[in-house]
């Protein structure tokens, strides 16, 4: 399967923890991820905010690589873009003087054959018989509100992925694993997104109300499958203390790094030491399987 | 929603105009205000979304076009999905953002905000894949203000970023750097 990472997730980017952990994942139970050749950035947020051609380019450009490297399905961790990489998809197959620039542009043919997935979905359709095959621990007293964000669900008649108002991809994963998913109003809720450096008072602002929610919902640990998600989360923490005087101090992990555990891959192997809240917890609740 | 339009404005044809650019159909809207309900960033901007909407329909271009909202919005979708006539709020303001620029309108007060656009789309344009520490360096070069209020923040972040080895100050290039170029320069 063609594997774009992204540039949130390579190496000694912001969130490579994400893609440390998906790969190390993907080595136990599959898929096998092999890196599109050449890839680009996809533009995110900033291309579709200020330039609707540009971004599409952007984005299918790296459509027509995988197609070129021969896959037929590709894994873009971050939400951010595989919502991209499909929406682009999509307003190419519906306008067709946008294709013929588009394709000018890239100079190179579009591809109307390969499949973008996101990596819950990737989970879901390919590895969970494998999860509960392989899984070597399993965590005790861990309490999990999955944050899915705005990207993965949205706009659904285009990513066709879960209802976007109430989500359960995440929380059937969690579950799999042996925690518990908490019931809670956040799923969907926005976190203010590539406002991070730009508006950073209303990251914190809508982060809190987040954070708030899962700890009052009972949660010990935060689910993400988003870098951006991630950044804010958990980064935003010590703003939020300096702003609103309340500490939270609740880890932020990755899916993958959940899945990671309970196969029993090292958590340093997985990147939880990169993260600006301490993982320990999260570590700690995982023991052995008996059997 | 206090504004002048005059009669001029009027009689132009502005939905018509962003209607054959998107394909979006502000006619539809019926202004029930659900959109706005469920916006996360609506306590910052001047204008609702459902104003905006409202602005299009009625052919107030200034004000749209130079609104501090369609700068605001965070592109979350939560307006367009839960819709009940199924305009495509979210992607109007991708469009209102695109016309804004081309005519120079955008408004001064979220400068920070396109700064931080155009720092990181320089930075693709560059190398074709992001360059942290480059698009960041632009961001606060152009945006002093901005970057001194959050100094010790960033200054934090920053460094415990690095320690984390997870802040790279050299750029990503990509083989292709120049196909890149190329698509800049047919379609920015
Ligand atoms: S939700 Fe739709 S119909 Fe209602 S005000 Fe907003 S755009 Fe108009
Ligand atoms: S997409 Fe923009 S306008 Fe719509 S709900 Fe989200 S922030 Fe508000």
């Amino acid at each position: 399967m063609g594997y774009y990472p992204g540039c949130a997730i390579t190496k000694c980017s912001t969130s490579e923890e994400y893609g440390t952990s998906v790969l190390g994942v993907s080595e136990v139970i599959g898929p096998e991820l092999e890196e599109i050749n050449d890839w680009n950035c996809c533009g995110a947020s900033s291309g579709h905010a200020t330039n609707h051609k540009l971004s599409t380019a952007l984005s299918v450009r790296n459509i027509s690589l995988a197609d070129k490297d021969g896959y037929d399905e590709v894994l873009a961790p971050c939400p951010m873009c595989s919502q991209r990489l499909i929406i682009s998809q999509n307003d190419v197959q519906e306008d067709k003087k946008l294709r013929e620039e588009v394709e000018d542009a890239i100079e190179m043919p579009i591809s109307n054959n390969v499949k973008v997935s996101n990596y819950l979905e990737i989970v879901k359709n390919y590895s969970m018989d494998e999860i509960a095959e392989k899984q070597k621990k399993k965590p005790e007293g861990l309490k999990v509100a999955s944050y899915y964000g705005c990207l993965l669900v949205r706009p659904p008649k285009v990513l066709k992925f879960d209802d976007p108002e109430n989500p359960k991809t995440m929380d059937e994963i969690v579950t799999a694993i042996g925690a518990e998913a908490v019931d809670w109003e956040f799923k969907t809720s926005c976190c203010g997104g590539g406002f991070t450096l730009s508006r950073t008072d209303v990251v914190v602002k809508l982060t809190n109300d987040i954070l708030e929610g899962a700890v009052e919902a009972g949660a010990n640990a935060i689910a993400v499958a988003c870098p951006m998600c991630h950044a804010n989360l958990d980064m935003k923490q010590s703003n939020i203390e300096k702003e609103y005087g309340r500490r939270f101090n609740i880890p932020i992990v990755y899916i993958s790094e959940l899945i990671g555990l309970a196969l029993g891959l090292k958590p340093k192997d997985l990147g939880m030491d990169k993260h600006f809240i301490d993982t320990g917890s999260v570590i700690n609740a995982f023991s052995n399987i008996e059997k | 929603m206090k504004i002048k339009i005059t009669t001029k404005e009027l009689t132009s044809d502005f939905a018509k105009e962003v209607k054959e650019r998107s394909g979006i159909d502000v006619k539809k809207c019926y202004q029930c205000g659900k959109c706005t309900a469920g916006c996360p960033v609506a306590y910052e901007m001047d204008y609702m979304p459902n104003q905006i909407i409202r602005l299009v329909q009625i052919g107030a271009r200034k004000e749209a076009l130079s609104s501090r909202t369609i700068w605001l919005c965070a592109s979350c979708i939560t307006c367009s999905t839960r819709c009940p006539k199924e305009v495509k709020i979210a992607e109007l303001m991708d469009v209102l953002r695109e016309m804004a620029l081309e005519e120079g309108v955008a408004n001064p007060m979220e400068k920070d905000i396109t700064t931080f656009h155009e720092a990181f789309l320089n930075s693709v344009k560059k190398h074709g894949r992001i360059s942290e520490c480059g698009m960041i360096m632009e961001y606060k070069r152009k945006r002093p203000k901005a970057a001194l209020k959050s100094a010790l923040q960033d200054l934090s972040d920053g460094s415990q970023l690095m320690l984390k080895g997870k802040l790279s100050l050299a750029p990503h290039n990509i083989k292709g750097k120049d196909s890149i170029k190329r698509i800049f320069e047919k379609l920015q």
